[in-house]
This record gives C-alpha cells, sequence and structure tokens, in this order.
C-alpha cells in the first residue's frame, strides 16, 4: 500500500551501542567450520566486528541510558514529548509493554501515550508511521520513537549464519510536527505466509521453553542452536529482499514523482555488506550513496540499523542542511517498506556507548 | 584468468568439482559458499551477477555456472 504524510519531520537521533565489542576473527573457532571459510565469510560479507550487550542488559537499559542522555545535555525535556514508542523483538518482559517499563523507570509524565511495536529490520519505518499517525492528534506534540534490540540474547554464539552478523544497539528518534507541507511519501508490505524465514520457534505460548527447546542441534550446514534461538532461512531472506526490494523503491519514487537522481541518499537496512551492494546494483545507485558499513562496524541491529548509518555516514551534513532521503526497510513478517522524505537540518544526530557491566 | 573449476577449489578445495552434477545436493557447496563464489566469479570476470539470479539452480554445477556466465557474456 501506497502511504502519504504530511507537516512532519524527524527533529534528532540518537543511536546507543553497548561498549562491548567482539572482533569475528576471535569468534571464528566457536563455529564449526574450517578458519578458511569463516575468513571467506568475513571478506564478502563485511563482518568484522559486532557490539553485544553484557549478560543482563535489556532493552529498557539502553533506552533509558539513551533518553536520560538527551535530558542531561539539554537535547530533549522530559515533558517535551507526549507519546513513547518502543519498536523491538527482545522486549524485556512478556507483559508488561517495555515501553512502559521505559516510562515508568524515566519518572515520565502520566499523559503519555506508551506502546510496544513486534517488529524487526522494517522496525524503524514502521515506528515512522505510527509516530506520523499519532501526531496527528492534537495532543501530542512530540513523539520520541526507540528502536532496540538485544537479539545476540537470542541466537546461539555456534550458529554461523547469524551470530556473526548480529549486533545490539538502540536509537531514539525524536519526531515532531513542521510547517513544511510536502508531502512524505511512503510504501509497505507484508506476507505472514512466509514468516518461518525469520524467527524463534520455541518460547511463546505455541511452544513454551523447555529443556527440550534449549537444547542445541546441527543444521545441513553444521550450525548448532536451540529452538530458542534465532533461526533464519538465509537463502530465502536474500532471495526476498533481492525480488522485493527493486520494485518497491521504483514504485515509491514513481508515486512521488521524483527522479532516482534527485535522491541524496539511500540508507537501507543492513543485513550484510554483499546483500546491500546487489540492491544497489539492481537499482544502480552508486555505492557511495547507499552505506552499507554499519554491519563491520556494529552488526545487524535490526530496527536500529538506518538511523545508525545516518549517524555513522551522514552526522555532518544532516545537522546543517537538508538531504533528500530514501529509506528502506525488510525482514519479519515478512515485511518491506520504503519511505522518501526530506532529512535535516536535524537538532543532534550522534552515537554513544552504553557502558560496560561488570 | 582464473577457470571455474579453479575458483570453486579455491573456496572448498577438499572437492573435485568436475566429478559432480549437483553441488549443493552432494553437501559441496552451502548458500554461503554460493555467495563467496558470486563474489568471486564477479571480481574475475568484472562483471555483476544480479542478486535474483543467486539461486541454487544456477550453481548445481559447472554447466549451470557457464550457462548463467553466458548471460553476462562471459564464455568460461
Amino acid at each position: 500500500m501506497n502511504l502519504v504524510f504530511h507537516g512532519k519531520r524527524i527533529e534528532g537521533l540518537l543511536a546507543v551501542l553497548p561498549a562491548n565489542e567482539r572482533l569475528f576473527v576471535d569468534e571464528m573457532d566457536q563455529f564449526d567450520f574450517p578458519r578458511a571459510r569463516s575468513l571467506k565469510l568475513k571478506e564478502v560479507m563485511g563482518y568484522d566486528r559486532h557490539r553485544i550487550v553484557d549478560g543482563p542488559v535489556c532493552v529498557s537499559d539502553l533506552a533509558v541510558h539513551g533518553l536520560e542522555h538527551l535530558f542531561a545535555q539539554g537535547l530533549l525535556g522530559r515533558d517535551d514529548f507526549d507519546a513513547l514508542i518502543l519498536v523491538t523483538q527482545s522486549p524485556d518482559y512478556f507483559m508488561p509493554a517495555t515501553s512502559s517499563v521505559i516510562q515508568g523507570r524515566l519518572g515520565l509524565k502520566h499523559d503519555m501515550f506508551c506502546m510496544d511495536i513486534n517488529q524487526g529490520c522494517a522496525g524503524f519505518l514502521i515506528g515512522l508511521y505510527q509516530a506520523f499517525m499519532l501526531l496527528e492528534q492534537p495532543a501530542i506534540r512530540r513523539v520520541v520513537l526507540v528502536n532496540a534490540d538485544v537479539m545476540s540474547r537470542k541466537v546461539s554464539v555456534r550458529d554461523r549464519n547469524s551470530y556473526p552478523l548480529i549486533g545490539d544497539a538502540a536509537s531514539i528518534t525524536v519526531i515532531g510536527r513542521c510547517d513544511d507541507d510536502a508531502p512524505i511519501h511512503a510504501n509497505l508490505k507484508m506476507d505472514g505466509s512466509r514468516r518461518d524465514a525469520l524467527m524463534i520457534p520455541a518460547g511463546g505460548m505455541r511452544e513454551p521453553s523447555s529443556a527440550e527447546t534449549r537444547e542445541l542441534h546441527a543444521d545441513a550446514e553444521g550450525n548448532l542452536r536451540a529452538r530458542d534461538d534465532l533461526v533464519m532461512d538465509g537463502s530465502a531472506v536474500f532471495n526476498f529482499v533481492q525480488t522485493e526490494v527493486p520494485p518497491m523503491i521504483e514504485a515509491l519514487l514513481a508515486a512521488a514523482q521524483t527522479e532516482a537522481a534527485a535522491v541524496d541518499t539511500y540508507l537501507f537496512h543492513q543485513p550484510n555488506r554483499f546483500m546491500l551492494q546487489k540492491l544497489a546494483d539492481k537499482l544502480q545507485v552508486p555505492y557511495a550513496k547507499m552505506p552499507s558499513n554499519v554491519v563491520e562496524h556494529f552488526g545487524n541491529s535490526s530496527g536500529v540499523t538506518i538511523p545508525l548509518a545516518l549517524a555513522l555516514n551522514l552526522r555532518e551534513q544532516v545537522l546543517d542542511k537538508t538531504l533528500t532521503a530514501v529509506l528502506g526497510g525488510f525482514g519479519v513478517g515478512l515485511t518491506w517498506s520504503s519511505m522518501l522524505l526530506p532529512l535535516g537540518p536535524l537538532a543532534f544526530c550522534d552515537i554513544i556507548d552504553y557502558p560496560r557491566v561488570h | 584468468m582464473k577457470s571455474i573449476l579453479d575458483i570453486l577449489s579455491g573456496i572448498r578445495p577438499e572437492f573435485d568439482f568436475s566429478a559432480s552434477q549437483d553441488y549443493l545436493a552432494d553437501g559441496m557447496l552451502d548458500s554461503f559458499d554460493m555467495l563467496a563464489l558470486v563474489s568471486d566469479l564477479d571480481s574475475e570476470f568484472g562483471i555483476r551477477i544480479e542478486g535474483t539470479q543467486i539461486v541454487p539452480e544456477n550453481f548445481c554445477n559447472l554447466q549451470a555456472i557457464r550457462l548463467l556466465l553466458g548471460r553476462y557474456g562471459v564464455d568460461a
């Protein structure tokens, strides 16, 4: 479906990364593969290092740390926003919603709309849509969108398919109204019939966690994981992205009557460098316009990779001027979505560390 | 210029790729090896194999890989 929004803008964003950095070369021996093959994987996919939370750190810890930083720096007032949206696949609890946990820990006002959304790699866009819709309410002047995941805690360290690419992170995006009535164009598709391509089979009500679901089993390629862990059908996901994303971007630009050459940057979700470069080739986008370096620096942090790509690669530009950006998210659900919007000038665009926990 | 068999052997030196008609079914290439193979073919022959072409049937044996490369003007 095509979506159109008016009079909304991203005002600022902050990314929060666990300070704990692990190197792929130090982790290779935990996979049942020869080192030479793992090194080849590193070269092709762009795996180098990733950020992983220390044991007990949860989504609300990263979010509270980031929001307290913004309050302390005077970049956001405690009472300056009326809605708190959290997009995560790794909540602190089944219940209550982790957005309520964050609100409570920060002692935020009660006049506050808190909600969790279960989404992954398209989660930045899904969160923006929800924020834009909430901002249609006169009582909601500003929305804080938190994207956060600690998926390393749900991925087997013996799974070469997923563990090397996974990264933990949070981002806090402040969204408000603006006088510019130029439309923000977007599109969105979902296909639940392909939900098995990315899932955590056990641990919910369908298959509660048990001693059996915690047992490691080897798959056909030698990866060891339990049913409590994330499982990804890499080939199916790769094929899904390469098939669905290029026509989605072409449809977005056509709906917005915008030439590809007018786009300053393509900020796509980043599963790995190889996948991004194949998308860029298909769309005939120069690699310089489509950053693909988030995974090699920090790992794939689901809905956080798009704001992280912005802060890592375009910070100075978006603090100073407006960029015409295409955002693209794709992943669990399956879900795929894109948005064309003006980005900047932002009030802040930073990356901070969440300190080690010993 | 390397041959396709040279490139395959560079990825999985323990196998004889001239002896199999289905590299994936015979366990000689897995999904990541297929991506590594595409990366090496792109570099070696100066092409960019499209993402939608990265499916098992295009990499199951030497003939299939030759056919794929032929679509990019490569006679290997």
